[in-house]
């Protein structure tokens, strides 16, 4: 069986918190207490959509310590493939639901003097378990958090409440930007920077950190790409002999796993590496979207991440 | 089920032994007649009934013996043990996870009672009945990692993850195969393995530490590795070579069924929640070559083993100049026989010595 293991819940809250985002809490169906978990991790939650299976990550948001729920928040994309969209409309106090033990590839680094937190949108929900964690153990954290609105901000209220000293937020409506030069000129020794958000954001936070001569070890990011839709593309699975047909849809691993292949995954969001299959044969074009492979990788025509990369052409024989 | 500890030291006058029972369960770490390096994981998820893997820590006869060992090694240099200031949160989920399996896998011999925050710790076998505050490292009478890993059998290895590598940042390492903590202490997966011959070439250390980067909570994974010790030693350590590397030049044809042992690691790995560091505890079981060969099986297959084993390797394991030595004493429990798949003994269905 692929992916972390699975923990069956019930979903004893769902709480909007604005136009487009809203939170769902999760509880053992058991009675029984759920792992604690690390700030940055996320769960993989399974939506049973009709007869698909979708398949998506959200980070953890609650109280790592408090092992009695978890909380995500899902913004709704209305352009995306429908998970969101099935979490928002389908999705009801009381289902019972599937999700995987937590999983992080965006842990603190334990050794920072500074926690220095930059988040975009949706992003700030992995810093708001992190935050939390620190909290507990004393950390030394500050956020500088981005969003469209005083309407979308989403946790402003609670971040500006409990932690006034330790919160920046900047509006995009109002024309107010993180001042980055400024901030990371003034960062104490040993500081850690971390950023999720949008991809020009993490580009604009690594870039201008790397430029300013931050360590690449103490710049930290995670971006999870969600899969977009494509052409239909056709693919020849070499050691299951089968040949199978990715829809417009689904992602190439969704399709795998649809013809019953076992294939291994973790945050099925182009950023683990677990996905990782070897290319037998191709004619054509890959569409490549990880951020896992190197750019020799992607052009060397040797592997694709199934989890986020889609193919245009004629044929593509995977090692799977 | 009780366990009788054994009363038998690991130094001086050797008399450390294994039962009947613990002959039995002896992991032995060959399953074919033929050993070359690899990446032999699998789930650690219980095994056969009173099998070394059936439970999450084993603990076996050797248990109070053992622990007393490791006090009197770390008596004599604190430096086994060691944690990174950054590694104490690590260190709590040891502790916990540690707790909580051996309360809920040996009720008999340790109980844990949490009330929120405040823990109490009995462990029977070693007369210890402590209460403290989770997480509050003034209420212990040493670090977290340290207090419950000298109630545990086997070294400790507690591994920081971090910029898609693993970190040798705590441990606590009394049971050694010739390596040394504090030399390794902050080094990373591939600086601490450089000394091991052949397994760089054949990139078996960029997929083991794939492998061990992606293993994740509540999914523990398990593994054997293997030498050879001269003496029921469990302190072979670099510190102390002058000690017990003369040892090796004791073996005669007389005492070699007793003196030498097979050597065998139990490495078990964890993810720790709280810290997302990694545990590798790394337990050791010796058996006397005599002992061994109550198993017809385990006499045949390894004689073929050692036989057959490169020379880099058996250097490193550091047996190369008694290998002729062994040699004489197995050969005479190998009749050609054929032997059957895996590691347990078939001691109903394998045949009896034919000679």
């Amino acid at each position: 069986m692929s992916g972390a293991e699975k923990i069956a819940v019930i979903v004893t809250d769902i709480v909007p918190l604005n136009d487009l985002v809203t939170r769902f809490e999760f509880k053992p169906i058991d009675g029984g207490l759920l792992p604690t978990f690390s700030g940055g991790a996320h769960t993989v939650v399974e939506m049973q959509d009709g007869d698909i299976t979708r398949l998506n990550p959200y980070s953890l948001m609650s109280d790592p310590m408090d092992q009695t729920a978890y909380a995500i928040s899902v913004r709704r994309d209305d352009e995306g493939r429908g998970g969101s969209l099935f979490m928002h409309r389908n999705v009801k106090v009381g289902d019972k639901m599937t999700i995987s033990y937590p999983v992080n590839l965006f842990s603190l680094d334990l050794r920072a003097k500074k926690h220095l937190f930059l988040a975009g949108g949706i992003g700030i929900t992995p810093f708001l378990a992190q935050i939390k964690q620190l909290e507990r153990l004393g950390g030394n954290w500050e956020l500088h958090y981005a969003c469209r609105s005083e309407s979308l901000g989403s946790y402003v209220d609670e971040l500006t409440s409990h932690h006034p000293n330790e919160t920046h937020i900047y509006y995009d409506d109002q024309d107010q930007k993180i001042d980055l030069l400024n901030l990371l000129d003034g960062q104490p020794l040993g500081t850690h920077v971390y950023v999720c958000g949008p991809k020009g954001m993490i580009n604009w936070v690594r870039q201008t950190a790397e430029g300013e001569g931050w360590p690449r070890e103490a710049i930290h990011y995670e971006e999870f790409l969600a899969p977009q839709p494509g052409k239909p593309f056709e693919v020849k699975l070499a050691v299951s002999n089968k040949v199978i047909q990715v829809g417009e849809n689904e992602s190439l691993l969704e399709a795998i796993e649809r013809e019953g292949v076992d294939a291994p995954y973790l945050c099925r969001g182009g950023a683990c590496g677990q996905c990782e299959t070897r290319v037998i044969d191709y004619t054509g074009n890959f569409i490549h979207r990880d951020h896992w492979l190197e750019d020799d990788e992607h052009a060397s025509g040797e592997k694709i991440m199934p989890c986020v990369s889609r193919f245009e052409g004629k044929t593509l024989v995977l090692d799977r | 089920m009780t366990i009788q500890f054994n009363d038998e030291t690991f130094r001086d006058d050797y008399s450390f032994y294994n039962s009947e029972r613990a002959i039995k369960r002896f992991p032995f770490p060959f399953h074919e007649d033929s050993y070359m390096y690899s990446v032999n994981m699998e789930q650690h998820r219980g095994g056969p009934m009173d099998s070394v893997y059936e439970k999450r820590f084993d603990v076996d006869e050797h248990y109070v013996a053992e622990m007393k060992d490791r006090a009197m090694v770390l008596a004599d240099d604190p430096l086994r043990c060691q944690s990174l200031p950054h590694m104490t949160l690590a260190g709590w989920d040891l502790l916990e996870l540690i707790m909580v399996s051996k309360s809920e896998d040996y009720p008999d011999l340790f109980e844990l009672h949490r009330d929120g925050n405040k823990w109490r710790w009995v462990n029977k076998p070693l007369g210890i009945d402590d209460t403290f505050t989770f997480l509050d490292d003034t209420t212990l009478p040493y670090g977290p990692m340290e207090y419950i890993t000298r109630q545990a059998q086997g070294d400790f290895c507690v591994l920081d993850q971090r910029d898609d590598n693993l970190w040798m940042d705590a441990g606590m390492v009394t049971t050694q195969a010739d390596w040394s903590l504090d030399f390794d202490i902050g080094m990373n997966f591939f600086e601490w393995h450089a000394p091991v011959p052949l397994a760089h070439e054949k990139g078996i250390f960029v997929r083991a530490l794939k492998f061990l980067l992606n293993i994740q909570q509540g999914a523990p994974a398990r593994r054997l590795n293997w030498t050879m010790t001269v003496n029921p030693l469990l302190d072979t350590s670099p510190e102390n070579y002058h000690k017990w590397g003369i040892q090796k030049t004791t073996l005669t044809p007389e005492n070699i069924g007793t003196k030498q042992h097979l050597r065998v690691e139990l490495q078990t790995f964890f993810r720790l929640p709280r810290s997302n560091a990694l545990v590798f505890p790394i337990r050791c079981y010796l058996c006397s070559f005599q002992d061994l060969m109550t198993a017809p099986k385990w006499g045949r297959r390894l004689h073929r083993v050692i036989r057959d084993l490169p020379v880099e390797l058996a250097t490193y394991k550091g047996f190369i100049d008694n290998r002729p030595m062994m040699l004489d004493y197995l050969s005479q429990f190998d009749d050609g026989l054929p032997t059957s798949p895996g590691i347990w003994p078939d001691l109903d269905t394998e045949p009896s010595l034919q000679k």
